[in-house]
């Protein structure tokens, strides 16, 4: 019953996937029905495209949005540098191009019974891109680098699992004493603190990344610069202009070399999702960060190829502070609020990228896990409505008594426009007078938190990883981002069991049922789930969709024109 | 004499520069402490472990008086410190390869403006009231009112996207990546350096001394050249103070919509992401340059102007 990975069929997996995938739903990226024709590549043998289709020079350039904070894996959050460092470094777990977990410098794993012991069995002959060898070393060092609290990482707060990572954290144990073993030179041991079925999948983020110790130790704080950074991933840093590009270049000495056929990256920042596009439009990128969220329909019609969109692994939804009238003890005029709102019109007018009506809290497509579903999600808009306002004359609001209402949230075109349907419906519906209040994003927060002067506010969440328990655990008695004041024992306690479960089927049950619970107290309003959007070119392949929107650049390659029927390949 | 006065000038401005810059740093370093929030605040939550680290690790944690003269401290060597957002630079060096970007745009567009503007706007009042006249100052009129927001990316989508001529955005020190931003900076200090001109030359034409110049006989380019040109754009240097300041340490609208690696970003999403150090370091560097270039146009002034001396006798 050890679920142990056998190495071959993966392997197969991820070389031969190009094959395999090529004629399901997400190849290259795009639903069936929205390609014209289906194109086929057609792939060798060992799963590699046929040479004369590509083009002499595999070069891809990706908008990536903000400038990255940093490119020190054990620091880095936010998306544009773990784009980057996705690249530049390899795990102890890796993803194939559909985000699912896969060996990295970890050839395979066993997890031990009860769910909390990982022995990892290194790869034998992985270097890093200096040469020096890589081992089992090598990853204990870096682990304890990430979490020793002078590092002072915030990323090691994904790394929480471990077994006493929280000591260490706080400065109460040395860093030797974080559940981590060194078996010989490539096998290692990782105890958590329970069962964490989503570890695998934590390995693969920047910071478990490994860091070679003489780098860090002969620059210090300046051992991410270009020239400096030693690397083990399918890229080398070759050179960072901040704000301008990053331009990565083929580590030779990556463990899968002779598979990387994307010879030179380049990253470039744009703080202005515009301006990206029209780079993009004047072919001076490949693939961008993002799309405005104003210009769907001009893209559709103008760039269906290009445009590709798909499911994200995020909900936005407003929040009740239920620590204050009107909402304490209130739940009829919650739910109210909840039902009074038409989210068919807001995705499909309003937002109109896809985005899909959301009813609960957790997106659907995280890890096989399938949310909740309320019994108005089977309603007609009509019937909502006609409870809503049943509901609302419960709570004592009436057209002569109406209720006045605040939604509160931080100043974004997107947020304010979603604000202004939702705000405009509860008027037609209920009769609601709302006042929509803007601030900036740091305020914002603080007044979330406090939990004094809001209302109804502006939430939302983009999980770190494919895990439900993610967007479950805000919810929590006492969880720093609670900012609804939210707390139900038995939803704690359902967590609480959630944490020590270690039969995944039960696991799913446990969430199911504390997302059933947290809906049933009305404690947000579901709008959507996030989708991911961008415009990529179509000779670019190789990549597909996934829920993480996680897409390294060692499985792309650019073809030599943008449809291979033209090289009379195939049909 | 007249040497010393201007010495003595200079000195007195340079040593008035302690206190700006002394005033302007405590002021910055208690306004931007008094924003709600801070640099590790986001939406995800850090856990009460991470922040202490964090904190300490920025001396976060000391009184806010140890702080400020921790700061003071530290400047006086010349040093910024780490950047919060930018983890991996100092601001120094982000101020370092920020600054001759915006500089090299800013200075572009500034000789341009100062040229074409000086150019235009003698022209309009040598030919006042004319039709010549009325149609370039009506287009320096729309030139101040159209917002750079607008201008940008309509250039862009014109010459960039359509045409295919420049690039739409990015930077790489080539020429064909300036233009587009130069042109959208410069267009509204043309138009107000050439309505300056235009009103000052207006004004000097019409005085004594010029009259007498064109009485004994000089040729009108020589009067305008020799005498009218001078004491005219005396009201433009002391606008192009301020304004080349404003230019050369970066517009925040420039930089986004075209890309650019510039000094305004900083600035702004400094501000934004509290990010202290850079919020601060730039607030000095800018006080620096703003003092430094009107101390220029002090200068410049008494070069140009015969009524102005600084010596107090």
């Amino acid at each position: 019953m050890t679920p142990t990975f056998h190495i071959k069929s993966l392997l197969a997996c991820s070389l031969l996937g190009l094959v395999a995938c090529s004629d399901q739903e997400s190849d290259f990226g795009r639903p069936l029905e929205q390609r014209s024709h289906p194109v086929e590549l057609v792939l060798l043998e060992d799963g590699r495209p046929d040479p004369s289709v590509l083009a002499p020079d595999q070069v891809v350039r990706r908008g990536n949005g903000e400038e990255p904070e940093t490119l020190d894996p054990h620091h880095a959050l936010g998306v544009p540098a773990s784009h980057i460092l996705r690249d530049l470094f390899e795990g102890l777990t890796a993803e194939s191009p559909d985000g699912e977990v896969v060996p990295g410098a970890a050839l395979r794993w066993n997890i031990s019974r009860d769910a909390r012991t990982y022995t990892f069995y290194l790869r034998r002959d992985m270097t890093w891109s200096n040469g020096d060898p890589l081992n089992a070393e090598d990853f204990v060092y870096s682990l304890q680098r990430a979490l020793d609290p002078a590092t002072a990482s915030s990323a090691a707060r994904i790394l929480l699992p471990i077994q006493n990572a929280r000591e260490v954290l706080a400065g109460e144990l040395p860093v030797e004493e974080l559940g981590f073993s060194l078996l010989d030179e490539f096998t290692m041991q990782i105890t958590l603190t329970g069962p964490t079925p989503y570890f695998l999948g934590l390995l693969a983020s920047p910071v478990a990344y490994p860091v070679n110790r003489k780098n860090v130790e002969e620059f210090g704080d300046q051992f991410s610069k270009a020239g400096k950074l030693v690397s083990n991933g399918a890229y080398v840093l070759k050179d960072w202009k901040p704000r301008v590009s990053i331009e990565l270049e083929k580590n030779p000495n990556y463990r899968e070399a002779g598979q990387v056929l994307m010879e030179q990256v380049f990253y470039i920042p744009s703080e202005d999702s515009s301006t990206e596009v029209k780079q993009f439009r004047s072919g001076e990128l490949d693939w961008t960060y993002e799309v405005p969220n104003n210009q769907f329909k001009w893209l559709q019609r103008h760039y269906p190829e290009e445009l590709v969109t798909s499911p994200w692994m995020g909900s936005y939804f407003l929040g009740f502070n239920l620590t204050q009238e009107p909402f304490i003890d209130n739940p009829s005029l919650r739910m109210a609020l909840i039902l009074a709102i038409d989210r068919q019109i807001i995705t499909e007018k309003v937002t109109q990228f896809g985005e899909k009506p959301s009813y609960a809290l957790v997106p659907p497509g995280i890890d096989g896990y399938v949310p909740f579903s309320p019994e108005y999600a089977d309603w007609t808009q009509e019937e909502r409505d006609h409870e809503a306002r049943k509901l609302y004359e419960q709570a004592g609001y009436s057209e002569e008594n109406p209720l006045r209402i605040e939604i509160r949230f931080n100043t974004s075109d997107n947020n304010k426009k979603i604000a202004l349907a939702i705000a405009s419906m509860w008027k037609q519906t209920l009769g609601v007078a709302v006042t929509l209040v803007n601030e900036e994003f740091r305020v914002f927060l603080q007044n979330r938190e406090q939990k004094v002067i809001t209302q109804v506010f502006r939430a939302g969440w983009i999980s770190d990883y494919n895990d439900p328990y993610s967007f479950l655990e805000l919810f929590r008695t006492g969880h720093g981002r609670n900012d609804y004041g939210y707390s139900n024992p038995s939803f704690d306690a359902l967590l609480d069991e959630v944490g020590t479960e270690r039969v995944r089927a039960r696991r799913e049950r446990l969430m199911f049922e504390a997302e059933r619970v947290l809906m049933s107290d009305h404690v947000i309003v579901p709008v959507f789930t996030y989708v991911t959007k961008r415009l990529v070119n179509p000779r670019l392949k190789g990549w597909q969709n996934n829920v993480m929107d996680h897409h390294p650049s060692r499985f792309m390659f650019m073809l030599k024109s943008r449809d291979p029927d033209v090289q009379g390949e195939q049909q | 004499m007249r040497q010393e006065g201007v010495l003595r000038h200079a000195t007195t401005r340079l040593l008035g520069l302690v206190p700006t810059l002394l005033i302007l740093i405590t002021i910055a370093f208690f306004l931007i402490r008094m924003a709600p929030g801070g640099p590790f605040d986001g939406e995800k939550v850090l856990p009460p472990e991470i922040r202490a680290n964090l904190d300490a690790n920025y001396h976060l944690d000391e009184p806010l008086l140890q702080q400020y003269f921790r700061y003071l401290g530290q400047i006086i060597t010349g040093d910024f410190g780490p950047s919060f957002q930018y983890k991996d630079w100092t601001v120094n060096e982000l101020i370092a390869q920020g600054f001759p970007v915006s500089a090299t745009i800013g200075g572009l567009a500034m000789l341009v403006a100062f040229v074409l503007g000086t150019l235009i706007g003698t022209l309009a009042a040598l030919r006042q009231n004319s039709a010549v006249d009325y149609s370039v100052m009506g287009v320096a009129m729309l030139g101040i009112s159209i917002p750079n927001f607008v201008v940008a990316p309509l250039l862009i989508l014109v010459v960039a996207v359509y045409a295919g001529w420049l690039p739409a955005g990015g930077w790489d020190w080539s020429w064909q990546r300036m233009v587009l931003p130069v042109i959208t900076l410069a267009l509204p200090v043309i138009a107000y350096i050439a309505r300056l001109t235009r009103g000052s030359m207006i004004e000097v034409l019409h005085s004594n001394y010029i009259r007498t110049a064109r009485a004994k006989g000089l040729p009108e380019f020589l009067v305008i050249r020799r005498h009218a040109l001078k004491p005219a754009i005396l009201p433009v240097i002391s606008y192009m103070g301020p304004a080349t300041a404003a230019l050369i340490t970066g517009s925040v609208v420039i930089e986004r919509i075209y890309s650019i690696p510039g000094l305004g970003s900083y600035f702004v999403q400094g501000a934004l992401n509290r990010d202290y150090t850079l919020v601060m370091g730039v607030v000095v560097f800018y006080g620096v340059v703003i003092v430094v270039l009107n101390f220029i146009v002090d200068l410049l002034y008494a070069w140009l102007n015969p009524r102005i001396r600084y010596d107090t006798t």
